[in-house]
């Protein structure tokens, strides 16, 4: 028994993709849980907070454990969104969904790399910049070519019919039918479990250790033979590719790709979610998505209860965001889950410490290598596991 | 012929505009490292001050000069309270802070001032000027625009060049811990530099007010153009920053009067790419520049 528990925890401290993919599983099976006992509304509320958990976890990638910002990654979700709604015009359209999201994130891919190639291998604010020229020019162009891209009113997305063995399988694992919008949630949250099962695999590979070095040191990177600007490009590229993905789940869910919905906001409520959840950790990036799908109807509410207009009152949502991440920035900032995990982390030391008097706590294999008063640095995956060979 | 002659002069007095907010980010980026893009809805709500005056029955003259005065205090303000403390730590810290400001200001005009548009006046015609029978597209306000420009960008070039305070924010900005060790203080600078930076970026959001629309999210384009515009100087250079401004003003004037005004951030997003790409260290660098 003591020999199979040691197998197993050698097992999980040496399997990195093993473990990803048995908490990837475990999260489909409380997906299944959830969907299947919430309301059609609330099956569509959770496909909305999937879309921009995809986008968010794409973006804390690229701030957490790169140190770069983006500010365009609601038009690199437009790109995405836009290609889906090209593919998807009419009900006859015969590409299968998969293929259509490939293909929002390979053109989202070919953008992020246009940018990328030319900001993100220079040090210092140029991605940021670019990037918010980028959020700021997107909604332009499909003004533009109004015919194409449908102008103002955007163009509709014609979800193809359910497949007959999505239908099948539904029915025998749950007993019901599946309805539309929740098939919807399901599309979204298993490309979500995908894109952060990817997301996972490589940030501990030895591409996301470079992303860190780069971030860290840039000086002892180049020493060590990273490339700086070849690190740089390639996390803007995957972050950009995971906000196609997004894109192309919000279009599917909203069956609209418009303008108005890509607005600078967007991109800074987004940067916003990941800053609250904790930069660099893709379970803080899904508390973000969670907080900016449920709370503006909370807010606005409470705005609206004080003596608010409806207008002012829906603009209560992007203010609570701001202030917070202010205040993230200024008295936590490694976020909520780096600020928890901290806490843990010493509470056990602690204990530990008391347990048996001496140098436990110090060669404890889990305490962090880096104390979370550097906001940028990931506690999920900088404990000394990480370098597990 | 006309045409050419109106798509340029109007794309100078743009120019003059995108001058100023590429100074007031440079100020800022000189002395603290940070790009400010809290600067847009800086300067979008001092405008808005000024608003709420000139409707209360008080004149233009009055309303530009609390615009103004209010656009010092916020400056200051900002610095001290909430960008010292992350001063000095990493980098990505402090632009997030800006981009939580830029959100926080922005949500917070809209509830207080509500989310519509509102005109702004402007205090000459902005009706073309008559020369010869044609009327060409240079405005009596876009003269004031040009002059208050040149003006403020004067009376900066003399506070930094000539006076003793302007000399201790130019040491400040230049290397903090000799200019520390020397007596001076390097704090108080930093928010003098602030407050300034906040006072040009106001007077451009008034011009780009005047005679037009304003609502919370007026100035979002101007700020990255005020960037754009900041690079092609190559990002330390106050020089560069004017001229990059009015050579962005002129190119983006062409873009909107000959392919669509739709299509304007879109070249100046192509314009920064060209730049980043052939001359990483703005139009003016001498060497390849290269900071690790």
């Amino acid at each position: 028994m003591a020999a199979l528990r040691a197998r197993a925890s050698a097992w999980w401290a040496g399997s990195i993709l093993g473990r990803h993919l048995l908490v990837a599983l475990l999260g489909l099976v409380v997906v299944v849980v959830v969907l299947e006992s919430s309301s059609d509304f609330r099956n569509l509320q959770l496909a909305s907070m999937a879309y921009l958990g995809i986008a968010a976890g794409g973006l804390t990638v690229l701030t957490g454990l790169n140190g770069q910002i983006s500010l365009g990654h609601g038009a690199l979700m437009a790109i995405g969104a836009y290609t889906t709604a090209l593919l998807l015009d009419d009900r006859e359209a015969s590409t299968p969904l998969p293929l259509v999201v490939l293909a929002a994130v390979v053109v989202t891919l070919l953008v992020g790399i246009a940018v990328g190639a030319a900001a993100a291998r220079l040090h210092g604010p140029y991605l940021a910049g670019a990037t918010l020229a980028l959020a700021v020019a997107v909604p332009g162009i499909a003004l533009y070519f109004k015919e194409q891209l449908g102008g103002e009113q955007g163009l509709r997305v014609v979800l193809p019919d359910i497949p007959a063995w999505v239908l099948d399988l539904a029915f025998f694992v749950t007993g019901q039918d599946l309805t539309r919008s929740r098939y919807v949630a399901y599309l979204a949250w298993v490309t979500l479990v995908i894109t952060f099962v990817l997301l996972a695999n490589l940030s501990r590979s030895r591409v996301g250790r470079r992303w860190r070095a780069v971030r860290d040191d840039e000086v002892a990177a180049e020493l060590a033979g990273v490339h700086l600007g070849r690190a740089r490009v390639s996390a803007f590229v995957v972050s950009a590719a995971a906000a196609g993905a997004a894109g192309a789940m919000m279009a599917v869910t909203v069956r609209l790709a418009a303008p108005s919905g890509f607005t600078l906001t967007l991109s800074l409520t987004l940067l916003s979610a990941v800053v609250l959840g904790g930069l660099g950790s893709l379970a803080g990036a899904l508390i973000g998505a969670a907080l900016l799908t449920f709370l503006p109807q909370v807010v606005t509410d409470l705005g609206v209860d004080a003596g608010l207009s409806d207008i002012r009152a829906a603009e209560l949502a992007p203010l609570v965001y701001g202030v917070v991440m202010v205040l993230v920035i200024l008295l936590a900032p490694a976020g909520i889950v780096g600020t928890v995990r901290t806490a843990l982390v010493k509470r056990r030391l602690r204990r530990s410490a008391v347990a048996q008097t001496g140098g436990a706590a110090t060669t404890d294999p889990t305490s962090p290598a880096t104390p979370a008063t550097d906001p940028a640095t990931d506690p999920a995956t900088t404990t000394s596991k990480g370098s597990t060979t | 012929m006309q045409q050419l002659l109106n798509t340029a002069l109007g794309g100078l007095t743009l120019g003059m505009v995108y001058a100023a907010f590429a100074l007031a980010l440079v100020l800022i980026w000189r002395s603290t490292r940070v790009v400010n893009f809290a600067q847009a809805p800086m300067a979008m709500v001092t405008t808005f001050v000024a608003l709420v005056i000139v409707d209360a029955g008080h004149s233009y003259w009055l309303a530009f000069a609390a615009a103004l005065a209010s656009g010092l205090v916020l400056g200051a303000v900002i610095e001290r309270v909430v960008v010292r403390p992350v001063e000095g730590g990493p980098e990505i810290n402090a632009v997030i802070l800006t981009l939580g400001l830029f959100i926080v200001l922005h949500a917070l005009a809209a509830v207080i001032f509500g989310n519509r548009y509102r005109s702004f006046p402007a205090p000459f015609g902005v009706r073309g000027i008559e020369v010869g029978g044609t009327t060409i597209a240079l405005t009596g306000f876009g003269i004031f625009t040009i002059l208050a420009v040149l003006v403020t960008m004067g009376l900066l070039l003399l506070l930094f060049q000539r006076t003793d305070i302007g000399l201790r924010m130019r040491a400040s900005a230049f290397n903090p811990e000799v200019a520390r060790l020397l007596g001076v203080r390097v704090g108080r600078m930093l928010t003098l530099g602030w407050a300034l930076a906040s006072v040009v970026g106001s007077l451009a959001g008034l011009l780009i007010a005047g005679g037009s629309l304003v609502h919370p999210g007026y100035m979002d384009s101007v700020v990255v153009y005020g960037f754009v515009a900041a690079v092609l100087g190559g990002l330390d250079s106050p020089f560069g920053a004017v001229v990059g401004g009015l050579l962005l003003g002129l190119a983006l004037s062409f873009v909107s009067g000959y392919v669509g005004s739709q299509l304007v951030a879109l070249a100046a997003l192509v314009i920064l790419m060209l730049v980043l790409v052939l001359r990483p260290g703005g139009l003016f660098a001498q060497t390849a520049a290269r900071r690790v």
